[in-house]
């Protein structure tokens, strides 16, 4: 519809309003005071300077980035490890059953993450059931400290952002056509051989988005480290939210929050990448 | 054996996401005072919730706030989505785009921009300012929900419309929005569990005129058990399967549909 309508306009009007106030034009105020120097009052003054980024590097703030880094990985890596034998289960079963059980998985992701945090926390406690139980069966005698731990904040974060990485996966397993596995067997495949060169890399987008929806959230997250990892166990949301709420280094926290964009931005293009590899290779065996 | 195995990893991760949502609702019936100890079947909970005041207003507030937000979210979104799917524009890969930063972007990306924005623009952080931002990161899931029933339906019923002598805005509100009703109300259903789930935005854009539920529950839960929390997250729990039961419902509704 290329004609002009005064509901049109109105409608065109709203939208990109809206997108220009409330998206674009706060992220390029992030943008540019991540360039700029503390001020007490006006937040931000000049000059422009790199400062920032180097503080990332610094080693005060560069062991708690790293260490966020190394939580927020090996959450992906936990999650990636449960959920792709998951999605691939699922996707194995009858076709009136299978709404169900993917149902089931997004009745958590419905839920109130800080309310399923502290569910957490009421497990993992000194006197919680996952100690009692373990006393009782008699693996240990003393109550584990488990609450306020790098595992107790990588549990939390798992727990909330398993059905991120399970959807997506489910999605690719749906689409991966039943006779590319029956054509590898017939040509003297076996189950491993089949996996790593036929089902790894047709469903490497779903794993690519999957890796993507949970390690972006598992960096910002900070209620899930404050709650369930105590003092030490920050994550880089922690490190914003203070620079942004405590601290008022609103240059430094900003230049934090750019560095989050950036690793979206790489997983990104990890992502577009891998899809465009699995077309292109797809032609090529349709030429052949 | 191989199904066998299959069948049993299926039930140890649903296991791992239900166990301790199960806990937690069967402990918010506990008598015990000790929250690790049950000690009998009470109401207790949550006669003690309606007894704490700040508890209820900041939950009221939170009630307006996402009523207010998934209604302008579903009324802003529902026209973006129209926008998209009849009319060509300039820039419409850029728009795209930004809608799509803004659905993968981490929440605290989002947050600290807006804080930022409000700040500078000399908005009071409050109710004003939730509700903006609430609305902002709300928008583009409303897109997608109406969006996706926008381009499943046939657009010769638009066509008949249109050569029955209907202007854009008589045939957008008579023909077209019946058609994609239950994915607006799905949209607003979803605004609205986003927005009274949300922490981390809100974290941010709140001030101290204006305290939502959220935030009083992580001030509660920062430091220690509290089984009124129990209750109350028990009391949220079915809110959300609530909502999430309606929005599965209206959705499903569509294949049913030939439209």
């Amino acid at each position: 519809m290329k004609t002009r309508t005064p509901f049109k306009t109105a409608v065109l009007t709203v939208t990109w309003g809206w997108m220009i106030i409330f998206v674009l034009l706060p992220n390029l105020l992030v943008f540019s005071s991540s360039f700029l120097q503390r001020d007490e009052l006006e937040f931000v003054r000049l000059p422009v300077t790199l400062e920032n980024y180097t503080r990332l590097l610094d080693p005060l703030y560069g062991g708690v980035m790293l260490h966020s880094l190394w939580m927020a990985a090996v959450t992906t890596v936990v999650c990636l490890l449960l959920g792709y034998p998951f999605a691939f289960a699922v996707s194995r079963f009858p076709a009136r059953l299978k709404p169900l059980l993917i149902f089931l998985v997004i009745v958590p992701f419905w839920t109130n993450s800080l309310v399923r945090t502290y569910a957490m926390k009421l497990l993992l406690s000194t006197n919680g059931i996952v100690n009692d139980l373990l006393i009782t069966i008699g693996l240990i005698d003393e109550p584990l400290r488990m609450l306020y731990t790098e595992g107790a904040v990588i549990a939390g974060l798992v727990y909330i952002l398993l059905p991120f990485m399970i959807l997506p996966l489910y999605a690719v397993f749906e689409q991966l056509r039943r006779d590319l596995l029956e054509a590898s067997y017939d040509l003297g495949a076996g189950r491993w051989e089949t996996f790593v060169r036929v089902v790894l890399p047709l469903t490497l987008p779903g794993v690519i988005a999957g890796c993507l929806l949970v390690m972006l959230p598992a960096m910002g997250m900070f209620f899930t480290a404050d709650v369930l990892g105590g003092a030490k166990n920050l994550l880089v949301g922690n490190i914003i939210k203070n620079q942004f709420l405590d601290a008022r280094d609103w240059p430094f926290g900003a230049a934090a929050s750019l560095m989050l964009t950036i690793v979206m931005a790489l997983l990104l293009l990890a992502y577009y990448r891998s899809v465009k590899l699995i077309r292109r290779r797809g032609n090529d065996v349709a030429l052949a | 054996m191989w199904r066998w195995l299959r069948h049993a990893y299926l039930w140890l991760v649903y296991f791992l996401l239900y166990a301790p949502i199960v806990v937690l609702i069967v402990y918010s019936f506990n008598a015990s005072k000790n929250p690790y100890r049950w000690g009998g079947f009470s109401l207790d909970w949550y006669a003690r919730l309606l007894d704490n005041d700040l508890l209820l207003r900041a939950a009221g507030n939170s009630l307006l706030l996402a009523v207010c937000a998934a209604t302008l979210t579903t009324l802003i979104g529902t026209l973006t989505a129209i926008a998209l799917q009849r009319y060509r524009f300039r820039g419409k890969a850029l728009f795209n785009g930004m809608l799509f930063v803004v659905m993968m972007s981490p929440d605290i990306v989002l947050a600290i921009s807006l804080l930022t924005l409000f700040i500078l623009a000399g908005v009071q952080l409050g109710f004003i300012s939730l509700l903006l931002a609430h609305i902002t990161f709300c928008l583009p899931f409303v897109v997608v929900t109406v969006y996706s029933r926008l381009v499943g339906f046939n657009p010769q019923i638009l066509e008949a419309a249109r050569d029955l002598g209907a202007g854009e805005f008589h045939m957008v509100r008579t023909v077209l929005l019946p058609i994609i009703f239950p994915a607006v109300l799905a949209g607003w259903l979803l605004g609205f569990t986003l927005s009274i789930d949300d922490v981390v935005v809100s974290t941010f854009v709140t001030g101290p005129t204006f305290e939502i539920l959220p935030l009083r529950i992580y001030s509660m839960v920062r430091l220690g058990i509290r089984p009124e929390v129990n209750a109350l997250a028990t009391v949220l729990l079915a809110l959300s399967l609530i909502a999430l039961a309606l929005s599965h419902f209206l959705l499903a509704k569509r294949e049913g549909n030939p439209a």
